[in-house]
Formats: C-alpha cells, structure tokens, sequence
C-alpha cells in the first residue's frame, strides 16, 4: 500500500469531513521516527473506540498505533475479543481472523507480501487477546514461533476472557475469581512469555501500558527483529477494568502496581536480535 | 422515518430473486431490463435532473489520487455534479463510524439509508465504491428507500441499482456528461 491512497483529489477537499482531511495533511506517514510524542500534534490512526471508557486496551491501541515505524505497509491481523472492536475504526490494513487463527493467517500474509512485493517492506504484526494468543490459538502461536515466521505478535493480557463476560484464561492468576469462574481458578497463570522465548522468538518483552514511551520503544524494537530476523513476542498488561471491578480512571493505578510485581519489565533478546537493535539506535531510530 | 421502496423497483432487497442480473458487456440494466447504454444514460441523466436532492456519492477509488485515472474521473464526477445540478456526499471509506455518521455530509455503507432519508434524496449515482460495499449499500437503499440508485460501475456492474452502467471509465463518463448535457436542454433545466 502507498500512503498515497490518502492523498485526496483536490475537486473533494470541499465535500470531505475533516477528520479525512486531517490523514492527509496531519497524520504522521512514511516516517520511522514517529511515535508517542506525536500523540498531542497529529492525527491519530484510531479514530473513535467502542471499548468500555477508561479500557487499557484503548490506551495500549493508540501507543501501539502511533509507534508503528512504517504504518503505511503495516497489517495488522487480529482476533475476536475486545480489541476487535477497534479494528474498524483503524485507519490501516487490518484482518479479522477466525478465533485463534490470528498467527496462521498472519503467517500467510507475511509470506506472500515477500513474495509479491520483494523490494518493499511490509510489516505484519498480530494483535490479540490473552484467550486467543494463548488458549484457544496456542497451537497457530506456537507454530508460527516454530516456523521462524518474521510477524511480530502482540498479546493484550488482561487476564481473562472479556468480551464473553468473564471467563478465567490461562493467562488469570491462580485463585482469581470471575462472573464465570466463580471457584477462583485452580491453577497458575501461564508465563507466556518465558515459553515464547523457549519457542524460538528473538525478542520478548513483558510490560504494562503504564508508560507509552517504553510501549513504544518495545514495539520498534519488536517490529524490527521481525523484520530481519524471525518471530518477536510482546505481552502487554491491559486489565479488564470492568471485570475486576475498577471504576473508569482506574486503569492507570492497577497497571502502575502491577509494574511493581507480575508485570515488572522484562526483556529478552537473542544475539541476532541484539545486532538489529543497536544497528536501529545508532540509525536513530530506536 | 424509513420509506419503503416502491414495488416497482422491487419488494425485496436482492434483485437476483426476481431474475434481474447483471447486464453483458457492451448493455446497461434500466430496472429489470437490459438495454443500451445511451438509453440508460438518457434515463439516468432524466431521473437526476427530474427528482428532488439528486446527490452523487463518490467513493475511494475516485475520491483519492492513488493513479492518473482516478485524478481524471475526480474531475468528470465535479463537471458531472454541476451538469445535474447534484450535491456530493463522500463515501471516503467503509469504517462503521462510532457513535454516529453525520448523514448531511457523509455516508456509509453499513447504513446508506440514514444519509438518504436524512437528505431526502430521490436520485443518487454511486461511482467508484468498490464491488462488494455498493452491493451493500445499494441493497440497504433498495430495500429501505425510495430513492432511485444509479451505479456507475468500472466493472461487471450492480443488479441492486435501478440503471446499472458498467465498464464506465474515462470515455464512458465522457459520454454521459454529454448526454446528460442535452437532456438537460431539452427538459429546459
Ligand atoms: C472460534 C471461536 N470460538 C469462540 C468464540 C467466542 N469468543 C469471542 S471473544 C472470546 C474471548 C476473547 O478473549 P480474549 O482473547 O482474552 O480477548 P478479550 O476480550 O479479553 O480482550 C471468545 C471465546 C469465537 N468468537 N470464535
Ligand atoms: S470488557 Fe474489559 S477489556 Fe473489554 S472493553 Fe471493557 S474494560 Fe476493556
Ligand atoms: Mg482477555
């Protein structure tokens, strides 16, 4: 895709809302640098939410989307859940797959943008709940990690399954209780991200959304392993306010004390990964 | 409030359950008839300049400046508003919009409806939507409107629209302008 197709024909610019007008002449195209700082001065690739008010989920959507290094030839494939609710409001390629099948259709997608556009490069990066990166699409994760597929996949964790109502996952903390859990769930929380790394991802990292600078160093660096070098795992903590009881402005709380304990920063780099990851800083680009 | 459409047009949303198909290369479909094209034109151009608030929608491939034939079509649909005396609504991509759409100034394939009845429109063109939204868009408006829905389609057209036009690129939008031209002459407009 060329960011051309939002360069609008000049006989238009009158009838034309100006939220379009706006990714024209404000949106932050063909430039690698962009990022968080951009937030409060240009057009945002999110338009409106449908997620509950205050729903970290919204809060990670719009780091993740103003950090893509190249969101013009960037797609994005992701899963039901609630982030899909924001899928249609996105301002970018996006798939909808099928339940769990998030890492298999982003594998093909990959694929063959490699092979039709060979002199272009287009990122690929799945975006996805806890109970479809790491339940019910284990398997398509997991072997797409595998395969060595050059996608990025980024797991939004809010430790249950929301958009159904509240059902425990494998990533819900031991004894934690839902609407539909009501035992407390009986065994411990999944470390995803320890199993990525055993799986053969070259970069891992584990944080909340609490501070939108490191989401937005995390998701360049993630992006741009995947790009050179094989699979990459990003496990963002994005509570479920509404099923954990908080009221709307409590999300930034929880996840700055989580910070503090399962959620601490972690990060994991092969050695490959690491030569990408200097090579992009003394490129100014990380 | 919703208008149902006439029965003349059809009493059911999807024209293919009443037989009405495509038109082959070369024809145009006026309702459930396949015709000329310079037929279909004529009637089109009578059905914009005849019914109240005739209203062109645009869509992305003619919208935005992705090749050199979308910056001439943007041109013809500008001359062809002024020639049909028609307002322009965008249809700038299929994005559900949340809360709400502003019917005055945009519309949406999830609910073209909403911007017809708001606008009152009786005659619209939908020229560069891609395939499938205008299917959609153009089987809500059937089945929801009274509005009379031409489909200028660059390719196979739109059974759903009362006057499909296919194959319509640079040329063809020529040739309507013209026609549209002298019917509007000759209804003294
Ligand atoms: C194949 C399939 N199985 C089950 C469902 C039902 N379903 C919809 S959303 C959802 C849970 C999503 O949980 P998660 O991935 O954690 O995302 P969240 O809503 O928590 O953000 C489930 C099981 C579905 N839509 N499709
Ligand atoms: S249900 Fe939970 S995860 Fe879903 S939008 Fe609401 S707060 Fe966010
Ligand atoms: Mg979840």
């Amino acid at each position: 895709m060329s960011y051309k197709i939002y360069e609008i024909n000049e006989e238009f610019l009158d009838v034309m809302p100006q939220e379009i007008k706006d990714l024209q002449f404000r949106a932050t195209w063909g430039n690698p640098k962009r990022g968080v700082m951009d937030l409060p001065y240009s057009k945002e690739l999110i338009e409106e939410h449908s997620l509950c008010a205050g729903c970290p989920e919204s809060m990670a959507l719009r780091y993740i989307l103003a950090s893509l290094p190249n969101p013009e030839d960037t797609i994005i494939v992701n899963s039901t859940g609630c982030t899909s609710l924001v899928f249609p409001h996105i301002a970018l390629h996006t798939v909808h797959s099928l339940f769990g099948n998030q890492n298999a259709v982003a594998s093909g997608i990959k694929r063959v943008l490699e092979w039709r556009f060979p002199d272009k490069v287009k990122d690929v990066v799945v975006l996805a709940g806890d109970g479809a990166t790491v339940d019910i699409g284990l398997d398509c994760t997991l072997q797409s990690f595998f395969r060595q597929e050059k996608i990025t996949t980024i797991c939004f964790d809010n430790e249950v399954y929301a958009n159904t109502g509240g059902q425990e996952s494998g990533l819900t903390v031991k004894g934690h209780v839902f609407k539909m859990a009501p035992k407390g769930k009986q065994w411990d929380k999944v470390p995803f991200w320890q199993i990525a790394i055993d799986s053969g991802c070259h970069y891992v990292a584990r944080l909340t959304v609490s501070s939108p600078k490191k989401v937005e160093t995390v998701i360049k660096k993630a992006i741009y392993v995947a790009r050179e070098v094989g699979p990459t795992y990003v496990h963002l903590y994005t509570p479920c306010i509404l099923e954990i009881g908080l009221n709307s402005d409590d999300g930034l709380d929880e996840m700055r004390q989580r910070d503090k304990e399962r959620f601490a920063f972690f990060e994991y780099m092969t050695p490959q990964a690491q030569e990408v990851i200097e090579r992009k800083k003394e490129e100014g680009l990380l | 409030m919703a208008t149902l459409g006439p029965s003349a047009f059809s009493p059911y949303p999807v024209a293919v359950y009443e037989s009405v198909l495509n038109p082959p290369p070369g024809k145009a479909l006026l309702i459930n008839e396949i015709v000329d094209e310079e037929i279909a034109m004529r009637e089109a151009a009578k059905a914009m300049l005849t019914r109240p608030n005739p209203t062109i929608f645009p869509g992305p491939q003619v919208l935005y400046a992705w090749n050199e034939e979308a910056k001439e079509k943007a041109k013809l649909v500008r001359k062809m508003a002024e020639v049909l005396n028609a307002k322009i609504i965008p249809m700038y991509d299929y994005r559900p919009k949340y809360p709400k759409i502003n019917p005055a100034v945009e519309i949406n394939p999830n609910h073209p409806n909403l911007t017809i009845w708001h606008n009152k429109i009786k005659a619209c063109i939908f020229v560069g939507v891609h395939c499938h939204y205008a299917n959609v868009a153009l089987k809500i408006i059937r089945a929801e409107t009274d509005c009379f829905t031409i489909a200028m389609c660059g390719m196979a057209g739109h059974e759903d629209a009362m006057i499909t036009l296919r194959d319509q690129h640079v040329e063809e939008m020529e040739k309507f302008i013209k026609i549209a031209e002298e019917v509007k002459r000759e209804l003294g407009k």
